[in-house]
Order: C-alpha cells, then structure tokens, then sequence
C-alpha cells in the first residue's frame, strides 16, 4: 500500500468528441457533477481542487477560476503542468495534499473544448507554435508537433527495425477499443491498410498515427482511505507513482530512451510490484510510436522489441496486456492537457470491474503512464483494489 | 481578405545573442564549459553535465551526420506552404552536441540517417541567419 493511503472514489466524463454546445468550464463541471454522483457526494463536500491550464481561454490562474465557477470551497487548491503527464501528476498530488492534512476530498478536473473552440488550422499551427518546439531553435525549421514524434519514429526504425505496420498496429488496437466506448470520439474500426494509406503527414507518421482533437473533461475525487470505506463506490488506491525527465525539448536528446524508465521504476519500486502484476495498462497514446517507447521503457519489453510487443495481439483486449483501452488520444478523445486523464478514470473503470464490453478479466492492477512535452515529462501511477 | 504570412523568427535574447550573430556572419558556436570541457546545446545558464555556470561560446567545426529526420508533407503554418515536402533533422555535430535544423542541398528522398553533413546559412531577413546543412 502506498505511503500516501489515497484511494479513488469517484470518476466522471463529460460528452466527448464534437461538444461545439459547451465551454471548457461547462465541460468541466459536467465531468465534476459526474464524479460526484458516482462517489454519491456533493460539491459541498469537497475541500480541495486540482485542474490544468487550457489552451482555448486565457484564465491567470486556472485553479481558482475552476474552484470558483464550479463553486469548490477549497482549503487547498492548485494548477498542475506537466503537459501531458498532468492527469497522473493530478492524483498523486491531490494523494499528497490528503497525506498533509491540508484537505480531506480533491476534485481533480481537466478538459476543454479544443475542437470546437477554432479551426483545425488554428489549433495546428497554435500548437506548432505552443512550446513543444524550441521557440529559436526549432519552430524556425517548420516542425509540426508530429513532426517532433517523428524523429523519434524515424530514430526507432533505425535502431530496431520497427516498421510502419508495428506502428499502425497500435493506432488499430487502440481504435477496436475505441469501438466499445460508447462515450469515444471515433469509433469506426480501421485496419493496419488504412493506416498506412492514410495521409502522410510528417515521415513516418500518418493521420491515424496522431492524436485526434476533440472537445471533452474529465474529473477524479480522491480522498483517503479511511474516509473511502464509508463511500458508494469500491475505492481504487493510489498503490505507488513515479516521475521522470531527460529533457526539456526533442533536438538535443537521444530520441529513443525517455524519463518513462525513471518513472515506471519509481512507480513499480513505491508499489512493491513489477511489470508481470500489472493487468492493463493505460499508455499514453499521443502517437503510435509514443506506445512503442512507453512499453519499452517502462519495462514490460526490452528496448528495441517495443514493435514486435504491439503485434499479434498482445496489446489487445484478452491479450498479454490490454492498453489504452478506452481508445486513448488516438481515437478516443484529446482534448489537450487534460486528455491523458481519461487513461486514468478507465484505470479506475477496469479495476472496479465496471469497463463493460471492453473489461479486463479479473484486473486488479492497473498502470497509467502519462507523457508531457515531446516524450520530456513523465508520471506513471499504479492504481489497485 | 489576405493575411500576412510571417514565418516564425528566432528572436534572440540575452541567453542566445552570441549565437544568432555568428550564425549571421556564417560561423556556427556552442557554449563550452570551461571546467569540464564539454560542448551543450541547446544553451543552458549552466553546464548540463557539471553545472558550472563558466560557459563560454565557442566555434564548432559544422561538420556532423544525420542523427534523424521527418520530411514534412503538411506545413505548420501558411508560411512553410511553398517549401513542403522538406525535411526537418537532429544533426549530431563532430563535437557532441545536437540540434534541430534543415537539410538541404539533396531531395528529401535521398535523406539517411548517418549521412556526413556540413552546416551551411540561410539568410532570412537582414538581421537573421539560419543555420542549415547539406551533404558534405
Ligand atoms: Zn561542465
């Protein structure tokens, strides 16, 4: 059991996909009203609050827009960034401010209406612009994000021989378990053919090798595990996290070796578990070969086999190890930072055996990996009944 | 209505000054740590490898190989729209360090990892150059 003794008491999404009726805090609050009816709480009950910057408004100080509107009285209350990891960060952090005494009940909430809020031009070029790249030594050269993964592809390939059809492979898995998540954004079945007849945007990545961009929020509580004994659900706890960073952008760093190893070995160590106990595994998904590295490096394959792992199955539904199996960023929904935090409510969802047509059997340990920047951040969670 | 397409500029600042101007008289530095002896880049205010903040800029030979490179097919901005496909590439210089760049003086086809390169500059207004590299 983790030092922190956190559990997971409630999860909620709002609609995901094209939402262009709700603003990023309408969005919000419909994640946080879920979560609270899943936990069987009211707003009143919760004292804490944790949430991340978004793209689509200017807020100065995004923590206490959110509390307010949403009308948190919070003891406690702060904006996380790390980019993609900040789902994971959210819940370790929401354990810490638990552990402290500060507060009893954290309302962790992210999301946004990134589709709907501007053209898919705009949002490409924001976030070409956005800080992923260097702003004088790499945004100068034309990178898209993808771009950025590409290297990493393209560095892959060398190294290893992981081929195109190794990465399409992951964009395909991910989309079947898209198809059973009636709250995904696309869920029509594609094959490793489309994927590699689909665009080419930025050598070796395709369209389907990317993320999708889509409108969405999603919301956690977390409180201890004293007071989750006496709550609705079965609580999910916080078994053990790690953190990791090797670099801050993609140019100057060996591309194919990230802060994931740092992070999965902190996780597996604080939870006294390793690789073989975890029953799915929610990756970050943000491209195909993003997949591919994680699994290296996190442990559950050696470097370089990563494109071998995701075929023949193993990374399917009733394979080895289920990933991403709420369709993740490649199919199921992104709406920027707070994307990575629905691999966190479908963690929770798979371990309280509450998943449906996409349920793990008998999961009872799950792995969230969260990734920020160009592979530069990362925090890796493991979460338990 | 047209929109003005400004491709986006390094703008440099107290941190990266030294290397915009010789990049701009066609020389390529790189911050050298005077204790340990080591090249870094991209700049950091202290030495990535033994944090001494003796850093000084210092000329590299340009000569490095293709470390990785994408070949852009959909451009970022309206700005990059005439010069897709083009490649985008991390370069490992002769000296250690990486960075970001262009390749240029080759189809993007005949772009391999491994390749010898040599940076060469392109102007892009009267006060920036970019650095860039092609086949040696
Ligand atoms: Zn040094």
């Amino acid at each position: 059991m983790s030092k922190t003794n956190a559990a997971i008491v409630g999860i909620g999404e709002s609609k995901v996909g094209s939402v262009p009726d709700r603003s990023a805090l309408q969005l919000q609050a419909d994640a946080a009203q879920a979560a609270l009816a899943d936990a069987g709480l009211k707003m009143s009950d919760i004292d804490g609050l944790l949430t991340t910057p978004v793209r689509v408004e200017h807020w100065n100080m995004p923590c206490g827009v959110v509390a307010h509107h949403l009308g948190v009285r919070a003891k406690f209350l702060s904006t996380v960034d790390l980019a993609g990891a900040s789902g994971c960060g959210m819940i370790h952090q929401a354990a810490m401010a638990i552990a402290s005494g500060q507060c009893s009940t954290v309302l962790c909430v992210a999301g946004q209406n990134l589709l709907s809020h501007g053209s898919r031009a705009k949002a490409v070029k924001s976030m070409a612009e956005g800080g992923s790249a260097h702003p004088q030594f790499e945004v100068p050269y034309g990178p898209l994000v993808p771009s950025l993964y590409a290297l990493v592809a393209q560095r892959h390939m060398h190294e290893y021989g992981t081929t195109p059809e190794q990465l399409a492979e992951v964009a395909v898995t991910i989309r079947r378990h898209a198809s059973l998540n009636p709250n995904a954004h696309k869920r029509e079945l594609i094959t490793v053919d489309d994927v590699l007849k689909s665009r080419m945007i930025t050598s070796p990545l395709h369209i389907f090798d990317c993320a999708i961009v889509s409108d969405g929020a999603a919301a956690v509580i977390v409180t201890s595990a004293e007071r989750a004994r006496d709550l609705k659900q079965k609580p999910v706890h916080l078994l053990g996290q790690g953190y990791g960073l090797r670099h801050s952008h993609i140019g100057d760093t060996e591309l194919t070796t990230t802060g994931a190893v740092d992070s999965g070995r902190d996780a597996f160590r604080t939870a006294g578990l390793t690789p073989a106990d975890v029953d799915v595994a929610q990756i970050y998904d943000c491209f195909t070969i993003t997949v591919i590295v994680e699994l290296e490096d996190l442990g559950f394959c050696k470097k370089g086999e990563g494109g071998h792992f995701v075929e023949n199955g193993r990374i399917g539904l009733g394979g080895e190890l289920p990933i991403t199996t709420h369709g993740g960023l490649l199919s199921g929904g992104h709406p920027g930072l707070g994307g990575g935090f629905f691999h966190v409510v479908e963690a929770v969802r798979q371990v309280r055996g509450e998943a449906g047509a996409r349920q793990v059997k008998d999961a009872e340990v799950a792995l969230v990996h969260g990734n920020g920047g160009v592979i530069s951040i990362h925090c890796t969670l493991l979460l338990g009944v | 209505m047209s929109e003005v397409i400004e491709r986006p500029m390094p703008v440099p600042d107290a941190a990266t000054g030294p290397y915009w101007a010789a990049a701009h008289e066609g020389h390529l530095v790189m911050p050298r740590c005077n204790d340990c002896g080591k090249y870094h880049f991209y700049p950091h205010p202290l030495c990535p490898y033994c944090s001494s903040a003796k850093l000084e800029w210092t000329p590299v030979s340009g000569r490095g190989t293709l470390y990785s490179f994408t070949v852009v097919h959909r451009a970022p901005s309206p700005a990059f729209a005439a010069e897709v496909p083009y490649v985008v590439a991390v370069v490992e210089l002769e000296e250690g360090p990486r960075l970001m760049s262009n390749l240029t003086g080759c189809a993007p086809a005949q772009a391999k990892i491994g390749m010898p390169l040599k940076a060469a500059f392109r102007k892009l207004s009267e006060s920036v150059t970019l650095p860039v590299f092609e086949p040696q």
